[in-house]
């Protein structure tokens, strides 16, 4: 008998002409022509001026507002149509990151051009520098859900594990003198979260979601309760931490606009730069990210190549809590005394970051400077007395975050295994 | 065990075979008993210990982290390292010692590709070439064939006799007679957890199935011929999509008579399960057209579908057939709890639904301690049998079938099989849906083999095994020995066949194995 193989059985993708592609291109067009048509008509004929310093002095870059607005809007339509013709899949996400700038230069140039006359400039250092301030602790919190969740156990006490580093750091600090021993009293009390999210999760197979809801009460209660009886009273023993200065680095401190607004941070800033390099290397490329990784995905199958399962969740865990606690204590430490729920959902906007950023310490970065940046815009408008709630703006991290989960930004796909407790057998 | 030996461990579903190596892995621990290596006592606390004793498994359900490439499972839990303390991985020599070893046996797999994208014939490549890396001596292969076409059996068994040769032992665990009889060299029979006799390849497979059931059983299913009578059902076009977009059934032409099995074989993951969930209303379809006794039925909720005189056997019944925490008589009304007798659509009769339910038990042969039990306590067969029992009480036109006695011991086989017989020779049109090919040669009137979404062709029972698992593996024969079996082309495999095929069966039922 002779046989043919049938090739053209082929399994049928729909090659359809709306690919995701092409439907996030045709929103961007949108959305670039009613910015261009909607902030040009606001714009006013002033200038613009974006500069490259604290104030209003120093080298800038000046745009006609209404020439701006459109123009830029014009840009990001243009980077719509570009998706929309049908470039190749790896020009997305640039064409989609030239998009959204475009939208935001033209609403900034809008904004800008139409403040009350001496006001109609943007000091950039301070807009980066805020950026990185504000998104600190989001980092530092979606890198604790990174090293969890990767291994499996979700983490929705970020919240209270920040708030919990930042007491311990606020507290043993001050009564130490000392910041650095601050510093691993933060991480040890968001390793102390930590430790009862394992325990319950782990080994008593509670429900990680609602433990990490308790948890987060639990920390806000004792803190709260703390603050109240031991710090307010007596503030100079308990709650006048000491601070970490900053720290410029040589040489790249000198550098225009990302010298002062990057390179001259405190040990916070920087050590959660490296702590994203860090993390991603070892995640990616070393013997303990393969096997963190394969435990969140399959842990039966880790098992039974020798994997100690919840020997790694449980260290995995613990990490995540001192990495928050250190992220908590980038405000005690830092900034401000402790204050009661001084994180005030920044853990949640954390665990969106985590989403946005897919799992990923860069892409968790990323989400976090962009979330960092909404907060710190939305300080900067009501500075110069902008006609836009600052609540829209703060609506922001949330709704980019819908449109993540919504598949905006590729595929989201959590760990296989993220919130299932491993049980043998 | 001896060095370079095939030894078959041969056993019903739930007899202990998995939870037995289960034990000898590490994964479970014994209650009581110990383990002999060598003449030496071994104790396996976990599946590392097991390793170091160059015991390796390939699971029935495969342990290949499905985002990971090839070389990346390969090396998990055994990784080379460089740096130290630091731990980075060795990637090369991973990917090195892949190649090493699927050269040497002959195992085709590209260290860099995906697990999720390769076809399950490739991942349990995969899988054999990691226990191999670890150099195992003993290798547990835990119902391997389950998931693969006749052909990718076939490769299958050609590797386990080049291990053989290169004196690996290796543990065979399996159901199907046939792949023991074709490469065991000692057959030990399981049945209840307990070895009830050793046997050599060449006996038979009736002695066999006797030894594994405890009883003789017959494997054929004895049926009148079909005496098809009026389209029941039929399917023209129908095009539906799976969970994640790709088209799943792609241009699906199907007639179903009054009176007939159609069955549908195909393996596993061609579009049967979405093509059924498309006729019962649980999944869109795209486009094409469904009648049920020449009314349309596509785009019908799955209620109206079921009222409108169709049985539904789903083929994953934990999660779709029964609710296992309802007792046996709830989960025997779940289709008519709203109608009288049963209930008003207000409340509910509890006299009315045991009492149907004492009567429906013995008819269908549940083993159940009462109508009161948690279905979740029975057994599978048992559970299916729930099922059979439910769907087969109301006036039917059409009964749809998948995978019917998966997880089903053999005694329930035979039962479940007459009734569906039965319930062909009152009329009913039947589709028997199973990746199970001996089930569906026995049962069907006609078979159609589905092969990426579409209807290779149509063939009669009578086919040889060989061309309906070409059929299978998507190759389609240029010419064959009859007219009937030529498979078709997918435009013309409707419902032009279906009547050569008829007559074929009232000439020749015979089954023919």
């Amino acid at each position: 008998m002779s046989t043919v193989t049938v090739d053209d059985v082929a399994v049928a993708v729909r090659p359809g002409f709306w690919t995701r592609e092409r439907r996030v291109g045709a929103g961007a067009v949108l959305l670039g022509v009613v910015a261009a048509a909607l902030f040009g008509s606001l714009a006013t004929g002033a200038d613009a001026r974006f500069t490259f310093s604290e104030d209003a002095g120093g080298a800038s870059v000046a745009v006609n507002g209404t020439l701006g607005a459109v123009l830029f809007g014009l840009v990001a339509a243009a980077a719509g149509a570009a998706l929309l013709a049908g470039l190749r899949a790896r020009w997305f996400i640039p064409l989609l990151g030239v998009a959204v700038v475009g939208v935001v230069l033209s609403f900034l140039c809008w904004q800008v051009s139409a403040a009350p006359a001496g006001q109609n400039f943007m000091p950039l250092v301070n807009i980066v520098r805020g950026t990185f301030i504000l998104a600190l602790p989001l980092i530092f919190g979606a890198l604790a859900g990174v090293l969890c969740e990767r291994s499996g156990v979700v983490n929705v006490a970020i919240e209270g594990q920040l708030l919990m580093g930042a007491f311990c750091g606020a507290l043993v600090g001050t009564m130490t003198a000392n910041a650095w021993v601050g510093l691993v009293a933060a991480a040890l009390g968001g390793a102390l979260i930590s430790l009862l999210l394992a325990v319950f999760t782990i080994r008593y197979l509670v429900d990680q979601v609602v433990m990490g809801i308790v948890l987060n009460l639990f920390a806000l209660g004792l803190t709260g309760f703390l603050y109240e009886r031991l710090m307010q009273p007596e503030a100079a023993r308990y709650n006048q931490p000491p601070r970490f200065e900053a720290w410029p680095i040589p040489l790249l401190s000198d550098l225009p606009l990302l010298g002062p607004a990057l390179f001259s941070g405190n040990i916070f800033l920087y050590l959660a730069l490296v702590l994203v390099v860090v993390i991603h290397v070892a995640l990616f490329r070393t013997r303990w990210g393969l096997r963190t990784r394969s435990v969140g995905e399959h842990p039966t199958a880790a098992d039974t190549l020798g994997v100690k399962v919840l020997a790694l969740r449980y260290r995995n865990v613990l990490l995540a809590g001192m990495v928050a606690g250190v992220g908590g204590a980038s405000y005690t430490l830092a900034l401000y005394t402790f204050t009661k729920n001084m994180i005030g959902g920044k853990g949640f906007i954390a665990l969106a970051a985590l989403i946005f950023g897919r799992w990923s310490p860069t892409g968790a970065l990323l989400a976090a400077l962009f979330f960092g940046f909404a907060d710190q815009l939305a300080t900067y408008l009501s500075a110069i007395n902008s006609n836009i709630p600052s609540e829209f703006l703060a609506m922001l991290p949330y709704l980019a975050t819908l449109l993540a989960v919504a598949g905006l930004v590729g595929k989201v796909r959590a760990p296989a295994a993220d919130g299932k407790p491993y049980v043998k057998g | 065990m001896e060095p370079g030996e095939i030894h078959a461990l041969l056993g019903e579903n739930g007899a202990g075979k998995s939870t037995l190596m289960n034990v000898l892995y590490g994964l479970l621990q014994p209650d009581e008993g110990e383990i002999l290596v060598d003449g030496r006592p071994l104790r396996v606390r976990g599946p590392g210990d097991a390793i170091a004793a160059g015991i390796g498994m390939v699971h029935q359900h495969f342990m290949l982290v499905p985002v990971f490439t090839v070389a990346e499972n390969v090396m998990l839990g055994a990784e080379q390292v460089r740096g130290g303390i630091l731990g980075l991985l060795d990637r090369r020599r991973a990917r090195r010692r892949v190649v090493e070893v699927s050269s040497r046996y002959n195992l085709q797999v590209d260290p860099d590709a995906v697990v999720e994208d390769l076809p399950v014939g490739v991942q349990q490549r995969v899988e054999i070439v990691k226990a191999l890396t670890r150099d195992v001596e003993l290798l547990i292969l835990d119902e391997p064939t389950a998931v693969l076409t006749p052909q990718e059996t076939e490769e299958l068994l050609a590797v386990m006799r080049a291990l053989r040769e290169a004196g690996k032992s290796i543990v065979f665990i399996t159901h199907k007679l046939k792949e023991v009889k074709a490469i065991a060299d000692r057959i030990t029979v399981i049945r209840r957890g307990r070895v009830v006799g050793t046997a050599r390849p060449d006996a038979s497979e009736d002695e066999l199935a006797a030894l594994m059931v405890g009883r003789t059983v017959s494997l054929l299913v004895d049926k009148a011929p079909a005496r098809p009578g009026a389209a029941v059902l039929e399917i023209e076009g129908l095009v539906v999509d799976d969970d994640r977009t790709c088209r799943a059934v792609d241009g699906v032409d199907l007639t179903v008579r009054a009176g007939e099995v159609l069955g549908i074989a195909g393996v596993q993951g061609n579009g049967q399960t979405e093509l059924v969930e498309a006729l019962m209303g649980l999944r869109p379809i795209v486009s094409g057209t469904v009648r049920l006794a020449g009314e349309r039925i596509d785009g019908w909720p799955t209620r109206r579908v079921l009222r409108a005189g169709v049985g539904y056997v789903p083929e994953d019944r934990s999660v779709d057939g029964l609710v296992k925490e309802f007792s046996v008589a709830e989960n025997l009304v779940l289709d008519m709890y709203d109608q009288p007798p049963f209930g008003n659509g207000l409340v509910l009769r509890p006299d009315a639904i045991v009492a149907s339910a004492r009567q429906r038990i013995p008819e269908f042969d549940i083993r159940t301690p009462s109508a009161e039990a948690a279905v979740g306590t029975l057994s599978g067969g048992n559970q299916q049998k729930v099922i059979i029992a439910r769907e087969m009480s109301r006036p039917l036109k059409l009964f749809v079938a998948a995978q019917p006695t998966r997880g089903v011991d053999v005694g329930s086989i035979e039962f479940i099989h007459r009734r569906i017989v039965r319930e062909r020779d009152a009329g009913t049109a039947v589709l028997l849906v199973s990746s199970e090919l001996d089930e569906v040669i026995g049962l069907a009137d006609r078979i159609a083999v589905m092969y990426r979404g579409r209807i290779l062709g149509i063939v009669d029972p009578q086919t040889p095994r060989e061309e309906i698992g070409l059929l299978m593996a998507g190759v389609t024969g240029a010419e064959s020995g009859s007219g009937e079996t030529a498979a078709t082309r997918p435009t013309e495999s409707g419902t032009a066949p279906s009547a050569g095929t008829t007559t074929v069966d009232e000439s020749g039922n015979e089954e023919s194995r």
